[in-house]
């Protein structure tokens, strides 16, 4: 698998990651070696197998969905990087 | 015998029966943080003042007699970065959250405290996580107790070196792909990768969800028994935790007076594809002679071809960076962590923030996360991964069906050079080969020092046993800690002004500054 500077760019943008040129150029790379290196799967054939996506998928843990408070807001608000009374600032969102 | 000298559990039942001060022994190892952590890095965070605080809390509880069940109470632990401390900065050893401070603690962390744990700071380690050498942290590479230029494996490189180094009797990591057991056997220390859903996750900042798990490095394996014990249990705040009884590990500790009893009769596999290329001579011969010795001493020892092993690391990078990118996506400047200050619109914010904040290894696992989950590739490989992960668990399933437990090693190579790996992301990635299985699998694992380089670095092996046989490891790591001394060694680092003879650490400046 050959990743391109195309690829890249759509890749930076579903990562929500601006990159520099330089950035491009080894990311580029680094994947290209890494695509090449995980494509050894295809020497599998799993056709039909099922996918394990959690250790143990087939537990479900449920509670009872009872409305609990844990933090409050001055706790909550005290990491934002901006805020104004008790809301997250940031910038305009809508034209 | 001097406080640090002891084991967690020594050092519990000398505060127990009141021969040392819960300060006592807190100020030992903050004495010990401030001779030697400038020239090893272990620490992000130490927590100084608050330390010996709670060190007298926790003297006045015992005397009125509380932490009546712990035998931990008093007893001091590091943390890694990465597990949510109310009031106390934590980073993952990322630009992004280097200013954030929880709200709240992980249950691990929790349930420590409710046990009398008196945390002494937060650890060094991989930017969340990601990476094998704790070289990828903002604040700098740590460097290994036993030989300072080399790295102390990773990602809970902090967490192992603080204790190695007599910066903490025992310390809490993470394990999402070999995180506690590759560190532990670069510093010849015993620690535990307990069966998925053991302890809650609630509280520990995710890399990959479906693989990580919180465990414990110590000395000794009694040690991790005892601490695994302490934070394991079913949590209503992680979904994925499990109802398990019982925890109580210890009951599964060696006789000191008998450890053959432990193992007489126990099988054995030896994966003979594991010992082949790509591994050091010296650990191989290291692990066999182990292997030998539980044979000698009562154990069906047998060599058998553990399948599909070299695909594991490409299904584990599959997997690992696609949860991650889901995971991350959650940092992007708005209600806690960084924000840029550069910004012109909403979108630039995510953007910049993001960009700014994250370090090289996170982007490309997030890029190659991104890439995995993509439409017109998530067949080809993120389906693929999850088959693959499938067929794993197949041959680990028929494997503990005939052997209780298989030994394996944990890393190819003792500990390497500060910088020697770095720059090849295939080739760090590739010496996961002996760990991951283990976190797709779900399975418990424990890494344990079984012998000495020719350089006088430790080496380590790892018993892996099947969903729920923490027990049956437990047992037979305690027979064979019972019949050697590896685990007893401590590096020249580690006496009172053992530091002296330190270099510098190089590489210790934030990334940032590069």
């Amino acid at each position: 698998m050959q990743i391109n500077e195309d690829l890249i760019g759509y890749l930076g943008d579903l990562s929500r990651l601006y990159l520099s040129d330089e950035e491009k150029r080894t990311m580029e790379s680094d994947l290209t070696d890494i695509l090449n290196y995980v494509d050894k799967l295809s020497e599998l054939d799993t056709a039909g197998l099922p996918e394990m996506s959690h250790p143990f998928s087939e537990v479900n843990n449920f509670r009872e969905d009872e409305v609990v408070n844990h933090d409050d807001r001055e706790r909550l608000l005290a990491n934002a990087p901006e805020k104004r009374g008790s809301y997250f600032k940031v910038l305009k969102t809508v034209e | 015998m001097e406080i640090r000298e002891m084991t967690a559990l020594e050092l519990g039942q000398k505060i127990r029966s009141g021969e040392v001060k819960v300060r006592e022994a807190a100020e030992a190892y903050l004495d010990a943080v401030e001779e030697k952590d400038g020239k090893i890095n272990a620490y992000i965070t130490v927590t100084k003042e608050d330390a010996l605080a709670r060190a007298d809390e926790v003297q006045k509880s015992l005397e009125n007699g509380g932490f009546e069940k712990s035998r931990l109470a008093g007893v001091p632990v590091a943390i890694k970065d990465n597990l949510c401390t109310e009031g106390v900065i934590t980073s993952a050893a990322s630009h992004i959250l280097d200013n954030f401070i929880p709200p709240y603690s992980a249950t691990a962390v929790l349930k420590a405290e409710e046990s009398g744990a008196v945390m002494l700071g937060k650890t060094n380690m991989d930017e969340f996580a990601m990476g094998g050498s704790t070289e990828t942290s903002y604040f700098g590479a740590c460097g290994n107790p036993w030989d300072t230029s080399r790295v102390p494996g990773g990602s809970s490189g902090g967490s192992a070196a603080a204790v190695a180094a007599g910066m903490a009797p025992y310390a809490l990591g993470s394990d999402t792909g070999g995180s506690i057991r590759q560190p532990s056997a670069f510093n010849g220390l015993t620690g535990i990768k307990p069966t998925y859903g053991s302890v809650s996750r609630y509280g520990l900042l995710a890399y990959a969800s479906s693989l990580d798990q919180i465990g414990p490095i110590a000395h000794d394996v009694k040690d991790c028994a005892a601490v695994l014990e302490m934070i394991s249990g079913r949590d209503d705040r992680d979904s994925t935790s499990i109802m398990r009884m019982p925890f109580d590990f210890s009951n599964s500790i060696s006789d000191p007076e008998d450890p053959a009893a432990s193992i007489k009769g126990m099988k054995i596999g030896i994966p003979s594809n594991c010992f082949g290329e790509g591994l050091d001579l010296e650990i191989k011969e290291a692990i066999i002679n182990a292997a030998k010795l539980l044979e000698s001493e009562g154990a069906v020892v047998e060599e058998f071809k553990l399948p599909d092993i070299d695909y594991a690391v490409p299904a584990y990078y599959i997997i690992a960076c696609a949860e991650a990118s889901s995971n991350l996506s959650r940092y992007d400047g708005i209600k806690y962590g960084l924000r840029t200050n550069s910004a012109e619109d909403i979108l630039e914010t995510y953007y910049k923030s993001r960009s700014e904040g994250f370090g090289t290894e996170v982007k490309r696992r997030i890029m190659l996360g991104s890439f995995v989950l993509s439409s017109g590739y998530f067949d080809a490989y993120y389906k693929k991964a999850l088959q693959v992960r499938g067929l794993i668990k197949r041959s680990f399933d028929d494997v503990f069906s005939r052997y209780d437990m298989i030994i394996s090693p944990v890393s190819p190579t003792t500990a390497y050079k500060i910088g020697g790996q770095i720059s090849d992301p295939v080739a760090m990635y590739m010496a996961d080969i002996y760990t991951v299985s283990v976190n797709l699998t779900g399975v418990p694992s424990i890494s344990l020092p079984c012998g000495f380089s020719s350089e006088g670095l430790p080496i380590g092996m790892q018993f892996i046993g099947d969903s729920f046989a923490e027990s049956k490891l437990i047992k037979a790591a305690s027979a064979y800690q019972e019949m050697t001394d590896f685990h007893r060694r401590r590096p020249a680092s580690f006496a009172q002004g053992g530091a002296d003879e330190l270099p510098e650490m190089k590489n210790k400046e934030r990334s940032a500054a590069e």
